[in-house]
């Protein structure tokens, strides 16, 4: 099974709505509750990082019997510093996103450790793909 | 705890949901959007002074059931409505979040770390 969504970036009250169908779907295949909720937690920071970072995107998930697989690309201004990024605490994001209950730097960590695989690839000025696997037991 | 005492203790208003006799069996307080999602593992009292859409969202990813928002927070119809959708339980109380936290504390809520005897945050 395959699913498309378009992330906007300036509809904030939205954002979160790709993961809530994804969770969704998920859950009607009879994905296993803990599998659901690594998955749901995983793509969800990594919308919300879109929305708030990147000005949207796009997200495609491929669902198999052996694995779930999000992709999420983007456009944005892309991470300089992948290894300082990815540490717990270091944020690069503005007063408005932490007004907004985000931006604690735990949202790469947090994706890291709720997939099975993840991988980030990313160039300044061009964009972020990021690559969410869960195996399916 | 049901939402019903919980609801008592806090001189709370319930906004959303109507099942009083939910129970919830431990509580996390924060603002923090980001920290709920890395440190909660079960299905928590979330109590939260935070009140825009993502609370909502978070929550749901989470698998959280009920939230208080605290310190006289009213949230708007587009929270309300979010909220109605996933079938959650909201209440409101005039309380900050520490005396929110500290009135189910001495009522028996433990919190999520304490009550699940969960490692803490190095």
């Amino acid at each position: 099974m395959n699913l498309h969504y378009h992330v906007d970036g300036d509809a904030f009250i939205a954002a979160g709505e790709a993961s809530s169908q994804v969770k969704k779907v998920l859950k009607q295949l009879g994905i296993a509750p803990h599998t659901i909720r690594k998955i749901a937690i995983s793509m969800y920071e990594a919308e919300m990082n879109m929305v708030l970072h990147a000005n949207g995107g796009d997200i495609h998930v491929e669902i198999t019997p052996h694995k779930i697989c999000i992709t999420l690309k983007d456009e944005g201004p892309g991470i300089p510093d992948l290894e300082l990024a990815m540490q717990e605490g270091y944020s690069t994001a503005s007063q408005e996103i932490r007004e907004l209950g985000f931006g604690a730097g735990m949202g790469l960590p947090n994706m890291k450790k709720y997939s099975d695989e993840l991988s980030i690839r990313s160039e300044v000025g061009k964009g972020t793909e990021v690559e969410i696997i869960a195996w399916l037991p | 705890m049901t939402i019903e005492e919980v609801k008592k203790i806090l001189q709370g208003h319930l906004v959303v949901g109507s099942d009083l006799s939910y129970e919830v069996h431990s509580a996390y307080g924060s603002d923090l959007m980001s920290d709920v999602l890395a440190f909660v593992k079960n299905h928590v009292l979330l109590l939260t002074g935070l009140i825009n859409p993502q609370v909502i969202r978070t929550a749901e990813m989470m698998d959280i059931r009920t939230i208080v928002f605290v310190r006289g927070k009213k949230p708007t119809q587009d929270v309300i409505e979010l909220a109605q959708q996933k079938n959650m339980i909201i209440l409101t109380t005039s309380y900050s979040l520490y005396t929110s936290c500290g009135l189910l504390y001495q009522h028996g809520l433990r919190g999520e770390e304490e009550a699940n005897e969960l490692a803490l945050p190095r």
